[in-house]
């Protein structure tokens, strides 16, 4: 990346000023008790339920394997609940898409990086929901895409064929369409994967200004350390939902012990191994191999760290 | 001189071999494209084996052979990406067992019944010997196929690059898949006759392998393999009347000759490329 400041925050939406005759939506995600199963007929998630409503970013947090792609699966309407509901913006996910009212933003390792479109070309994939069958972009489709590119600040890079960017500016051209969709709904797959420091904190700052718009977002996430940083809802899952809420009562210790068993790295310090006194604050670091999340206080009430980001990264 | 350059077009059945088979050769480029950016290569020469024992049984019912080999495709299709959805195995085992029982009950239902088709045209093509009802076929579904292909490229090219984003503008990739599998077992049945059974592959695969080398932008890269489809179709069916050769064989050593071509001097992605690439890189380090 070069030395530019990334300011993704900062203009308006482009989707939505491009697009002014659109009745906004109020975006919520509605999940009832759905249990669905892999295609050999064994259950990946159980009876799991969540409400999210509009300006919200949730964090979905569990180990691999515990069923975070099910769900997500299952929201875009690839899966079907072999029982309960799912309701997006009061709407069966079929429905709810149909209107646009989704965007996604991939991992990484989903996207092709060898197809052969430039950085505009994805990025006007986004607007083609908004155009008649042929696909055939108008001015309002351009703009839009100008106005997402310059956002996430990707415009020089619009004729570059997508496998040419670094792994920070992949993630924002698939965050510029999910912008130029202008969706009330962002669903994101690992966006801090395989992304620098500086990028990082952009995406969260976007994100954020997302949020203050009305939007809902949610994101699947390894990078523990980062979510107090910028989400406002917790949902913790292993086949079920073992905790969800708002980040300050959901995200303890005891629900991350209960959500990773075994396969984080749990460091404590402090206490009595470290000195003599009787001061009983220790520090716990729990990490999922990307930036850790810092606990501090008496067992049981530890509180969150939340580091300077500008030194500690 | 000119005149023997010239003479193929002096006889009807040369120049209708030459049009038919530029035709069928541009409709399969177009396909190609998407078929080589999914891993899907394989699926092609999959269908057009399968669709043997559709046309054998075609011509045992006196039906438009077109009609059973679209038929054949079509299961052929539908069974692979069903086993492939219900059974733990992997793509390729599951498309060489479907292809191969379909291209194996063909046969049989061939040999039982020797006079009802010729074998060696379904598997070797016979574009010369056209006959026009079969023409008029092979223009039908390639006129058809190009008219769907105009309209939804964009939506299929979606489809293919990310399935999820697809279902998010309102399109559905399953519904999408199926059309362009209808549209592939429908053109594999037009190559059958320029080509034949054995060689269609070549046909879906190699024009899209040669465009991908020369463009990163999917438009130009339609364009650029039915420009290779078509030209190459022509010209191998205008040559075999020299070289008295088969037909399908020239085309197909045409497009590989193109594909080289393509992958030494390509502007960008060719071999001559890469190195001088890698020769200013290594300036640049001292």
């Amino acid at each position: 990346m070069t030395g530019q400041v990334l300011d993704l925050a900062s203009t308006v939406s482009p989707g939505r000023a491009a697009a002014p005759a659109q009745q906004r939506v109020s975006p919520s995600i509605n999940v009832d008790r759905i249990t669905v199963s892999y295609a050999n007929g064994v259950p990946a998630i159980r009876d799991v339920s969540f409400t999210l409503g509009a300006s919200t970013i949730c964090a979905l947090v569990g180990v691999n394997g515990s069923g975070k792609s099910t769900l997500f699966k299952t929201l875009m309407g690839f899966l079907t609940p072999l029982m309960g509901e799912v309701r997006i913006a009061g709407r069966p996910v079929d429905k709810a898409l149909k209107r646009g009212l989704v965007a996604y933003v991939p991992q990484s390792e989903e996207v092709d990086w060898n197809f052969p479109v430039l950085v505009g070309d994805v990025v006007m994939m986004g607007r083609y929901g908004h155009m008649n069958f042929l696909r055939i972009p108008g001015k309002a489709d351009r703009m839009a895409v100008d106005a997402a590119l310059e956002r996430v600040g990707m415009s020089e890079f619009r004729k570059s064929q997508i496998g040419e960017l670094s792994g920070g500016q992949k993630k924002r051209v698939f965050l510029a369409r999910a912008l130029a969709q202008g969706s009330e709904i962002i669903l994101l797959d690992e966006p801090f994967t395989g992304v620098d420091v500086k990028t990082e904190s952009a995406i969260m700052d976007l994100l954020r200004s997302l949020r203050d718009d009305g939007r809902l977002m949610l994101v699947s996430t390894h990078n523990l350390g980062s979510i107090p940083d910028f989400c406002d809802q917790v949902v913790i899952i292993n086949k079920t939902v073992l905790a969800y809420g708002p980040t300050e009562t959901t995200f303890t210790e005891a629900n991350l012990a209960e959500a990773f068993g075994g396969v984080l790295r749990h460091v404590h310090l402090g206490g009595a191994e470290l000195h003599a006194d009787a001061d009983r604050r220790r520090v716990t670091v729990l990490t999922d191999d990307e930036r850790p999340l810092v606990l501090y206080g008496e067992r049981d009430h530890e509180k969150l760290v939340k580091p300077d980001r500008g030194e500690t990264d | 001189m000119i005149d023997l350059l010239f003479e193929p077009f002096g006889y009807n059945y040369m120049t209708k071999a030459i049009w038919v088979s530029a035709l069928v050769g541009a409709v399969c480029a177009f396909l190609s494209c998407y078929l080589i950016l999914k891993g899907w290569a394989l699926m092609g020469d999959a269908l057009a084996h399968s669709v043997v024992p559709g046309v054998a049984l075609a011509y045992m019912l006196a039906l438009p052979y077109a009609i059973g080999a679209f038929a054949a495709g079509f299961v052929a299709a539908l069974g692979i990406t069903g086993l492939r959805r219900i059974t733990r195995l992997r793509e390729d085992a599951v498309i060489g067992l479907v292809f191969t029982t379909l291209f194996a009950v063909g046969l049989l239902i061939v040999s039982i019944n020797p006079t009802s088709v010729n074998v060696q045209s379904i598997i070797l093509g016979n574009i010369l010997a056209i006959s026009d009802e079969d023409v008029t076929q092979v223009v039908i579904i390639a006129a058809a196929s190009l008219a769907i292909l105009g309209f939804r490229w964009k939506d299929l090219m979606l489809t293919f690059f990310d399935e999820s984003h697809a279902r998010t503008v309102g399109l559905d990739p399953w519904r999408m898949y199926i059309m362009f599998f209808v549209l592939l077992s429908a053109c594999a049945v037009a190559a059958l006759q320029t080509v034949g059974a054995v060689l269609v592959v070549a046909m879906v695969v190699t024009p899209g392998a040669t465009a991908y080398l020369l463009t990163d932008r999917f438009g130009v890269m339609i364009w650029l393999a039915m420009t290779i489809g078509a030209v190459t179709s022509a010209l191998g069916a205008y040559v075999s009347y020299f070289l008295d050769g088969a037909t399908g064989g020239l085309i197909v050593v045409f497009q590989t000759l193109v594909f080289l071509a393509a992958f030494v001097f390509a502007p960008k992605h060719g071999r001559l490329a890469a190195r001088r690439a890698g020769r200013k890189t290594a300036e640049a380090t001292p």
